[in-house]
């Protein structure tokens, strides 16, 4: 399926973020041919997003409310330097209606839906009422608070167990689960209690209760004159805390017919917002393989590359395209899937405490290659981590042929990975890809919370039987430990301050050399 | 040359004599606990400034050292150790002089980040396990709790500032 030669109608793109997903717009702007603009805030003025464009302004301090987060500047910045289009990324101000209508106002293109589509998906019930118009299926129960008659009536219904819900809530205040009939009315009183004192308000509400549910999503893209395609699915079921981690395409568990019910789900929910641009359709999918609609997500995903891997799209691309006007270049019969991709999400966080966050200098970086591998990387090495932004150093993202072969290839790009001086979440991901579990596919969206919680408590056994490996190991350390002090560099009895040591490079000394001799 | 090396809780024992060719060591290694040390012959090249190259009896490592304000990390086959190098009498005034938990202890910032709030003022009583103050670092707030009960000798931070990672932010005595 090729795409149409490239035939370029934006001359430049101002792109409205940082890191690697500005890194990746830049790639996509230079291979088509278009100038690409970054902005930086105080702290990022050597970011890598910066060097790689072909044009940076500076918008402000460290703290995003005065820099990437504000429209002013950064409609502004596209004004003087005559930007024709804007590409707002992922988070900052990509789902921002307000945004995007600003920079309409201004007569610079938004690369994204219009801010309609956006407030319609943007509040959780017109986007629920949305949705039911269309026949899309939500997670049964009521939408309106119930009396304790009326919940038993509801629970009945849509069958147990149940989840009730306080109808002014959120973060798991006034939130009870119910198993059985006889469990409901004790509940209840114990919901519309504790939603009264938490949100000034009894009201509850019923929804079913989804147990161990996957959460997996479908990608569409829409062009601007009615034609929306789904690129199939991915897996993201492996969270920490609702965060995801790792993400693949396909889903172990979506066939054809599954991926074809759900995709065309996907496009009616797209269709029925008047959505345009490249977008997300989020399901829950339950044991017995019924999905039901989560959100929408108006932008471009972190997890884009796993879909770009198996369909052989460049979504940016297209993204630009259709923000251009041009149709879209293929049909839904023209969407193949190939081979299986997953991606490991790398921040810099401390996986043995909490999972803190841990900015700092990146002193040495080792990134793998070879067959199959992507690096989406927003890092380089020398250059200091801001502790201003999220931690996502960096993507990293396998295709092989089956998700087998997919898995052994992660890990042996893992081994090849080394990021120092920060800690980071790499040691979770080889843990990871090393779970009977994950590696059945057996997995659920507590499923990494739960394997979390079980290596905290029980890693004994398991670290006895790896106790050889471990101490061949730690004498290597100690043999290291000691050439290094032995070469001089950095191992004297105060390693810390023979670090910052530094001996001139060999150019300055031979070209110091050369001087004299002149 | 003979290094007293300290590996996660071990002691070696490590003598290197430089051999005849480039790279080439002779060594010996004893854990402390050990009677016996054994023979090594290896071939180690740095080949970029903190990673080496190490042959030993055919097998192949790389391994990376990193300087952290906890000392000196070295990673093997991507696992880290945090080591201490040093030399046997270093180590033994150090157990005599003790780190036990009586005395001033500090406490530092675990990451870099700027303090947002101070919990307890200076000469305060405190509990173990009572909040000190919180620094946040990438939206993510971390509690620095109090490793003692005891009284808050010194607070060496304001609200507002930014601190490095190791940075003794308070003392608790």
């Amino acid at each position: 399926m090729p795409l149409e030669p490239v035939s370029v109608v934006f001359k430049k793109i101002l792109i409205a973020n940082r890191g690697e997903i500005a890194v990746r717009l830049i790639r996509a702007c230079r291979e088509m041919g278009v100038r690409s603009v970054a902005v930086y805030s105080d702290v990022d003025r050597t970011a890598l997003h910066v060097r790689k464009a072909d044009e940076a302004y500076y918008i402000g301090p460290a703290a995003a409310t005065e820099s990437y987060l504000c429209i002013d500047k950064l409609l502004q910045v596209a004004r003087s330097c005559g930007a024709d289009a804007i590409h707002p990324g992922y988070g900052f101000l990509s789902e921002n209606p307000r945004f995007a209508r600003a920079c309409t106002e201004a007569g610079i293109k938004f690369i994204g839906p219009k801010a309609e589509a956006m407030e319609i998906m943007g509040s959780k019930t017109s986007g629920r009422r949305a949705m039911q118009s269309a026949g899309i299926p939500l997670v049964p129960g009521s939408t309106t608070p119930l009396s304790r008659v009326e919940a038993l009536q509801v629970a009945e219904e849509v069958g147990y167990p149940v989840m009730l819900k306080a109808a002014a809530g959120g973060g798991g205040k006034g939130m009870r689960l119910v198993r059985a009939a006889k469990e409901l009315e004790s509940a209840f009183d114990a919901a519309s209690s504790e939603a009264l004192r938490a949100f000034g308000s009894a009201e509850v509400y019923i929804e079913k209760w989804i147990e161990n549910p996957r959460h997996i999503e479908i990608q569409i893209l829409a062009d601007e004159h009615g034609h929306c395609v789904y690129l199939g699915e991915r897996e993201c079921s492996l969270q920490r805390r609702h965060q995801k981690v790792v993400e693949e395409a396909p889903s172990a568990v979506v066939d054809p017919e599954l991926r074809r019910r759900m995709g065309e789900a996907a496009v009616g929910v797209a269709q029925a917002a008047g959505y345009t641009n490249a977008g997300t359709v989020e399901f829950l999918v339950d044991a017995e393989k019924k999905f039901y609609f989560l959100e929408m997500n108006t932008r471009l995903q972190v997890e884009h590359p796993v879909t770009e891997l198996v369909t052989g799209l460049d979504l940016v691309q297209l993204q630009i395209n259709i923000a251009a006007g041009k149709p879209l270049p293929f049909a839904q019969d023209d969407v193949h899937l190939r081979g299986h991709a997953i991606e490991c999400r790398l921040y810099a966080e401390d996986p043995e405490n909490n999972f803190f966050p841990s900015p700092g200098k990146i002193t040495r970086l080792m990134t793998p290659a070879g067959p199959g591998v992507r690096e989406d990387s927003g890092v380089y090495e020398g250059w200091q981590v801001p502790l201003e932004y999220d931690p996502m150093l960096s993507k990293l993202i396998v295709w092989a042929r089956t998700r087998k072969q997919a898995i052994a290839r992660m890990e042996r790009a893992l081994d090849e990975y080394f990021i120092g001086g920060i800690k980071t979440n790499l040691p979770l991901f080889r843990k990871i890809l090393r779970d009977p579990g994950f590696r059945k596919a057996e997995i659920h969206t507590g499923y990494l919370d739960q394997i979390l919680a079980q290596s905290n408590t029980a890693t004994k056994g398991k670290e006895e039987k790896d106790e050889n490996d471990e101490t061949s190991r730690r004498e290597i350390a100690a043999l290291a430990a000691a050439l290094f002090a032995a070469t001089g560099k950095g191992g004297s009895p105060n390693g810390t301050a023979a670090a910052k040591v530094q001996t001139p490079p060999a150019w300055k000394m031979v070209a110091r050399r050369e001087g004299m001799r002149n | 040359m003979i290094y007293q090396i300290k590996v996660e809780g071990r002691t070696y024992q490590v003598q290197l004599t430089a051999g005849n060719s480039d790279g080439g060591w002779r060594c010996s290694l004893r854990e402390n606990s050990e009677a016996e040390a054994r023979e090594f012959q290896l071939d180690a090249r740095e080949t970029q400034p903190g990673v080496l190259s190490l042959l030993l009896e055919g097998r192949s490592y790389e391994i990376k050292r990193e300087m952290t304000p906890a000392g000196v990390v070295v990673s093997v086959d991507n696992r880290r150790y945090a080591t201490e190098v040093g030399d046997p009498r270093a180590l033994r005034t150090r157990r005599v002089a003790g780190d036990g938990d009586s005395g001033p202890q500090r406490i530092t910032a675990p990451m870099p980040g700027k303090i947002v709030r101070i919990q307890v003022a200076e000469k305060a009583q405190v509990e173990q396990g009572q909040g000190i103050l919180v620094i946040e670092a990438m939206k993510m707030q971390n509690e620095l709790k109090s490793p003692k009960k005891g009284v808050v000798r010194k607070i060496l931070v304001k609200e507002g500032m930014t601190a490095n990672a190791g940075e003794v932010l308070a003392i608790v005595e």
